[in-house]
């Protein structure tokens, strides 16, 4: 075989495979797009599940799964840019450093379902927080907290040197030119970085099976009152997200329109992930015009 | 003597240097003490199976018979452990040349079609939560294979399925860093000695990326090891050692997944399920302690 039609044969063979890789996403995303938009409607959104009747909605899970991401954040995010900061400008190169990095490389590569169970051990029964939210975005946080270190870093080490120098050089503290110069110029990498990782915490179930629990209480939508047990904003009542909603009718689900609800709940996810998805590129975007000028 | 009204000493912007100091530390602190109660919690839980309960690590690791209610109880998690390395080792080999060919076409062949469409596509596979992948495979891929191969459609093939699209993501995207990193200088001089492009790839390309390669594959084979619900799922959860890729098994993760809720803390059984989580813990050590070595070969 002559070397110009190997050429030919292997361009054809990884165009094909590339090409599957493209379909099987479309038909993903078709799938669950048109075996689950139909049963989306605002009753479904907004409806409590039932367990063995049909007709049951996801109201209190989709609640559920968007408090925890608040939470999770207001957790989250002032340590992940606290570490980060740490790593990125304070640390010394050294022993010390590396063995940090390679620790938290560690904690970013453990399955979901260790983080989960280590929630359980820890926040649900020492700490005694039980089946709660709280124990959830705790064990979220562990989960997503390599992450956050890692965009925070990335965002500082994109700010220009010159500009840093320039900062220090008019005499302004190390602290000082962290928050008031670096920080925000990389605002935006570290805006979009965070965004995305909303959406993986958002469809994370593995770590939350243990933690948040299984179940939702009925919920008292009248009640915002944050110590009233049934009100949907207190911390310590065990949650059910959308994404363990998803596993759990699957896997148990009574419901007769179980594979409706979980093609309707996966439709949701989807489409959450990919508003989180837009959201990010937006915003980055938006704020890279602001801060640079470029049209 | 500080007299009033004179400044105080210590300077406000040295106090905020120290406040900034501090507080950042702090939290690299909580970091590295989260880390080592992790391990150090599972650790000892996973551990008392064999002080507390007496339990055989040959037993665990070698026995092929889970029967926790039985009489005597046996802890053989060598279906569990098989069931995780096949899926995980089937999911990278399918992966591993359709993220490559992938990398290829973006950074080598089509750069316009491949920024335009297939990074996007990837992108979003990289975005969808697992258990949309369980309930996909659960309704498209069990069913398929149900019809195509004798058995029930669940087991090992629908696993690795499943999770080879889940990790297609991680080798597809550190493959078309090292793909775009290369100097291109290396192409140019294979090129300018008159090869095709297929020989360029495969004689000069391919061989110089390779460490960073398998990094992907390795990356996406830990992922696929820890991945509990999507598997869980699909697998078919039976605690035998399956005579086919298309008969009902487990993993580590998915029998965790099962019985950690149903069994009482401190019990025998439940001990052992820490066991296997330990074991979780163990393997993601070894996977990045590969992922190390091969980044270090890349660097060379």
């Amino acid at each position: 075989m002559s070397a110009k039609t190997a050429d030919k044969i292997a361009t054809a063979v990884i165009i094909t495979l590339a090409g599957f890789i493209v379909l099987v996403m479309l038909g993903l995303l078709g799938f669950i797009l048109v075996r689950g938009l139909g049963h989306i409607s605002w009753d479904f959104l907004t409806s409590a599940p039932e367990t063995i009747k049909e007709g049951g909605g996801i109201g209190p899970q989709l609640f559920n799964s968007l408090f925890l991401l608040v939470l999770t954040l207001i957790i989250t995010v002032p340590l992940g840019l606290g570490a980060g900061i740490y790593m990125s400008e304070y640390a010394k190169p050294g022993k010390v450093t590396d063995f940090i990095r390679l620790i938290v490389e560690v904690l970013s590569s453990f399955p979901s379902i260790v983080v989960g169970l280590f929630g359980l051990l820890v926040f649900v029964n020492v700490f005694g927080f039980g089946f709660s939210l709280f124990s959830g975005a705790l064990a979220l946080t562990v989960f997503n907290l390599p992450l956050m270190v890692r965009i925070t870093e990335q965002g500082l080490a994109s700010v220009p040197q010159a500009q840093k120098e320039a900062s220090l050089a008019l005499g302004l503290s190390k602290w000082k030119t962290i928050k008031s110069i670096m920080l925000p110029i990389a605002t935006p990498i570290i805006l979009t970085g965070t965004i995305l990782a909303a959406g993986r915490v958002f469809g994370e179930a593995a770590a939350l099976l243990f933690t948040a629990g299984m179940s939702s209480p009925r919920l008292d939508f009248s009640d915002w009152n944050p110590l009233s047990p049934m009100s949907p904003l207190n911390p310590f009542r065990p949650a059910e997200t959308l994404a363990v909603h998803i596993w759990k009718i699957n896997s148990e689900g009574l419901a007769p329109d179980a594979p409706e609800i979980a093609a309707g709940a996966s439709a949701v996810l989807i489409l959450m992930v990919l508003v989180f998805n837009l959201l990010a590129r937006f915003i980055g975007r938006l704020i890279h015009k602001k801060f640079t000028a470029t049209k | 003597m500080i007299q009033s009204g004179e400044k105080p000493k210590v300077k406000k912007h040295i106090i905020e240097e120290w406040t900034g100091k501090i507080v950042t530390s702090l939290c690299i602190v909580l970091l590295v003490v989260t880390i080592f109660s992790m391990v150090y919690f599972v650790a000892t839980k996973g551990l008392s199976s064999f002080f507390k309960d007496g339990i055989n690590l040959g037993e665990v690791l070698g026995g092929s018979k889970w029967k926790p209610e039985g009489e005597p109880p046996m802890f053989g998690a060598l279906p569990f452990i098989i069931g995780s390395f096949s899926t995980s080792i089937l999911a990278a080999l399918i992966a591993a040349p359709l993220g490559i060919c992938a990398a290829l076409l973006m950074v080598e062949i089509l750069p316009k079609f491949g920024r335009k469409y297939l990074q996007p596509a990837i992108e979003l596979l990289a975005g969808i939560p697992s258990v949309v992948y369980g309930f996909v495979g659960l309704s498209v891929i069990v069913p398929l294979y149900r019809d195509l191969f004798p058995g029930q459609g669940l087991g090992i093939a629908a696993g690795a399925s499943v999770l080879s699209i889940m990790i297609l993501p991680t080798i597809t995207s550190i493959a078309t860093d090292a793909l775009a990193a290369l100097p291109a200088g290396l192409k140019e001089g294979s090129y300018a000695l008159g090869a095709t492009r297929w020989q360029t790839l495969y004689r000069t390309v391919l061989p110089t990326t390779m460490p960073s390669l398998l990094t992907g594959v390795v990356l996406g084979m830990a992922r696929a090891f820890g991945e509990a619900l999507a598997v869980q799922m699909v697998i078919g959860n039976a605690p035998h050692i399956p005579n086919s890729l298309f008969e009902s098994t487990s993993t580590l993760t998915s029998v965790i997944t099962l019985s950690m809720g149903n069994t009482v803390m401190g019990s025998m059984q439940n001990n052992v399920l820490w066991t296997l989580a330990l074991i979780l813990m163990m393997m993601t050590f070894v996977f990045v302690f590969i992922v190390r070595w091969l980044e270090r070969r890349a660097q060379r």
